[in-house]
């Protein structure tokens, strides 16, 4: 049985990368679980497990579409809000009517998800019929438009029902006994603190399981056609729509996912520029481009040095950024340009003819 | 009378985005980029302008010039060391990310250097406000030179690009690449220029932009930077008429939404007109429609 398997592992190229990157997150995860039992940890690097976790997932979702599908999104973060929003807004609801917090937080990640998902699709339906920057425009458009649309809803909750407004929470004309949940700008306060490291692992594997199977599946090889040729593709039968939609709307609803484990480690939620405004859209899209376009273990592994990067130059206080922009472009031009690229292989193909003449010597 | 009013100060904002736009669309029509970094480009522009105009004391004119020189440098640098090693990268999101980092990059240099607290900034117009209707619109000297040197700028890019050999290489280049180099145009040089004028640009469009709203920090460039970019996807990217009515129509759709509906949603609906205008005519206003073949 484990010959078989090992046999299996061999011939199976997919099966061992797909192995590799599981196995990369859960001895990531016993690691920081013994450094955190040995106290080794510092409080600083404590509070940042759970956002790691957050930033790898939604690097993973954004590879979906920018990697797989090959479409420039630059609206994550707008899907990201969604989730949050929403999964807060159920766990606040109903904090008293679900004492339990697994069963609560469960269906709340349920919740966060599908409603991200179906603003994937919604947006996805015009938004995909457009190519190139003109999409990357138009999801950057979404984001901000959810993000602005977010700060300005005011909803509460009393024994008739739930009031919504759009000016300020004393036109909710709430009963004595009502609370008001959402509060525009304020966003909404007290959510349920249920988000842990463990959590955001397994939520982080499930992502990559859904997303490795998505793309070895036959679907997964329809939405690659569809990026290395879309008219070869249609002209073979594939549902161009279908299939575009469908990675659109998976790539959102797993942003989603990253929101509600966001939101619920934090005990305020609001929607602010920085936290789902296009600069964060941004920041994952670096994650995956730096990480390598279409491979899903290295966002995992960009999203986590990028996160940690700053916070271990924090030494250096307000030279910080700056080494970190300087970084990402040394970064970029060393991974990208065609005359690195061509240096690298230079050195390589040196490297690799000095072990190849060590060998012949050793024989001669 | 405040319909006028409001019209008034939308075509003042909206020839700040359309300076912006200009450089945007030139640069995307040549090196089909999206710049990211050009948003800072106008906050460096502006930074020059406040140093040598409020701390060092010199009339506005070398203040201006200075950041017009100091931007033209900034943008080809920039082009030279970020952008052209990677103009043959396997995909086009590598030249992309990079100008983010270009852009973080920028920014941080200003924070270090002037910190992170908005400056006041002195307009550089002394130009008299202009009265209307005995006195009850009153237009200021900014809006004013805003929008004449708009004006004046987009008619002299026309004129350069379709009568001067240097435009005429622009456009060749815009279009292919190879068959320019086939003809003898020299196409780094085109670009580096490209670069040139559009990074002049926006240290003009910097400093009227912060006459005319006079705060100035490290992260001033940003979301005008976006809002141009708009424009000029608006206006059909790569089209410089395109870029300057998509640039006006922008800034009076978000002086109109914050003084008829809601300050708070006006950049929502700012981008919901974009997205309503791509989905009836993809390529903006003024694009021109590529055919795909087979």
């Amino acid at each position: 049985m484990q010959k078989a398997f090992m046999t299996k592992l061999k011939s199976n190229k997919t099966l061992k990368s797909n192995l590799i990157t599981f196995g990369m997150v859960i001895i990531a995860y016993i690691l920081m679980e013994i450094l955190m039992a040995a106290g080794i940890l510092s409080n600083l690097l404590k509070g940042l497990l759970v956002p790691l976790c957050v930033y790898a997932i939604l690097a993973v979702s954004l590879n979906l579409t920018v990697g797989i599908l090959g479409e420039l999104s630059l609206g994550h973060a707008g899907f990201m809000c969604v989730g949050a929003f929403s999964s807060a807004f159920f766990s606040k609801c109903m904090q008293d009517v679900i004492p339990i917090a697994g069963v609560r937080f469960t269906l709340a990640i349920i919740i966060g998800a599908l409603s991200a998902g179906l603003f994937g699709i919604l947006i996805g339906i015009p938004v995909l019929r457009l190519k190139g920057d003109y999409l990357a425009i138009v999801t950057l458009a979404f984001g901000e438009i959810i993000k602005n649309l977010v700060n300005i809803l005011y909803v509460g909750l009393d024994e008739n029902g739930f009031h919504f407004s759009t000016k300020s929470s004393l036109d909710l004309n709430l009963s004595e006994n009502g609370t008001v949940i959402i509060q525009g700008a304020q966003g909404i306060t007290g959510t349920p603190h249920d988000s842990n490291f463990t959590i955001g692992i397994i939520l982080l594997l499930l992502t990559l399981f859904i997303v490795l199977n998505l793309i070895h599946s036959r679907d997964g090889r329809a939405i690659m056609a569809i990026r290395d040729n879309t008219i070869a593709a249609e002209s073979v039968g594939i549902n161009i729509t279908k299939y575009k939609l469908m990675a659109f709307s998976i790539s959102a609803a797993l942003a989603g996912l990253a929101g509600v484990l966001y939101a619920h480690n934090l005990s305020t939620l609001t929607a602010l520029p920085k936290n789902f405004g296009y600069n964060m859209s941004i920041m994952i899209l670096v994650f995956v481009v730096l990480g390598g376009i279409g491979n899903i273990r290295g966002s995992i592994i960009s999203a986590v040095v990028l996160t940690l990067l700053p916070e271990l130059l924090r030494g250096l206080n307000d030279y910080r950024m700056l080494i970190y922009a300087i970084v990402l472009i040394v970064m970029m031009l060393f991974n990208w340009a065609p005359a690195c690229i061509q240096w690298r292989e230079k050195i390589a193909y040196k490297l690799k003819k000095k072990k190849i003449v060590k060998i012949n010597g050793k024989e001669a | 009378m405040s319909f006028l009013k409001y019209l008034i100060s939308g075509i003042s904002l909206g020839s700040v985005y359309a300076l912006i736009a200009l450089g945007y669309t030139m640069v995307y029509g040549i090196a089909k980029m999206l710049n990211f970094a050009h948003g800072d480009v106008i906050m460096i522009g502006a930074f020059t302008t406040y140093t040598i105009c409020s701390t060092l004391g010199l009339p506005p004119v070398i203040g201006v010039l200075a950041a017009v020189i100091l931007c033209t440098f900034l943008g080809m640098g920039i082009e030279r060391v970020a952008y052209k090693p990677l103009r043959k990268a396997a995909s086009p999101l590598a030249v992309l990310i990079t100008a983010i980092g270009v852009s973080y990059l920028l920014q941080n240099i200003a924070l270090l250097i002037f910190g992170a607290n908005t400056k006041a900034f002195a307009s550089v117009v002394s130009f008299p406000a202009l009265e209307l209707a005995d006195g009850s619109i009153t237009v200021s000297g900014e809006t004013i030179v805003t929008i004449l040197s708009c004006i004046v700028i987009m008619i002299c890019l026309m004129l350069f690009i379709h009568k001067t050999k240097a435009g005429q290489a622009m456009l060749a280049v815009s279009e292919d690449k190879g068959a320019a180099q086939l003809m003898g145009i020299n196409v780094n040089g085109t670009i580096a220029l490209t670069f040139a004028i559009g990074s002049a640009l926006a240290a003009i469009a910097g400093v009227l932009l912060c006459s005319a709203y006079p705060s100035l920090n490290p992260y001033t460039g940003s979301m005008p930077g976006i809002k141009a970019f708009v424009a000029a996807v608006f206006g059909g990217i790569g089209s410089i008429p395109g870029a300057f009515i998509g640039g006006i129509l922008l800034g009076i759709i978000e002086i109109f939404a914050k003084a008829y509906i809601s300050s708070q949603v006006a950049d929502a609906i700012v981008f919901a007109v974009l997205i309503i205008v791509l989905l009836i005519k993809p390529t903006g206003i003024l694009g021109r429609n590529v055919q795909e073949k087979v």
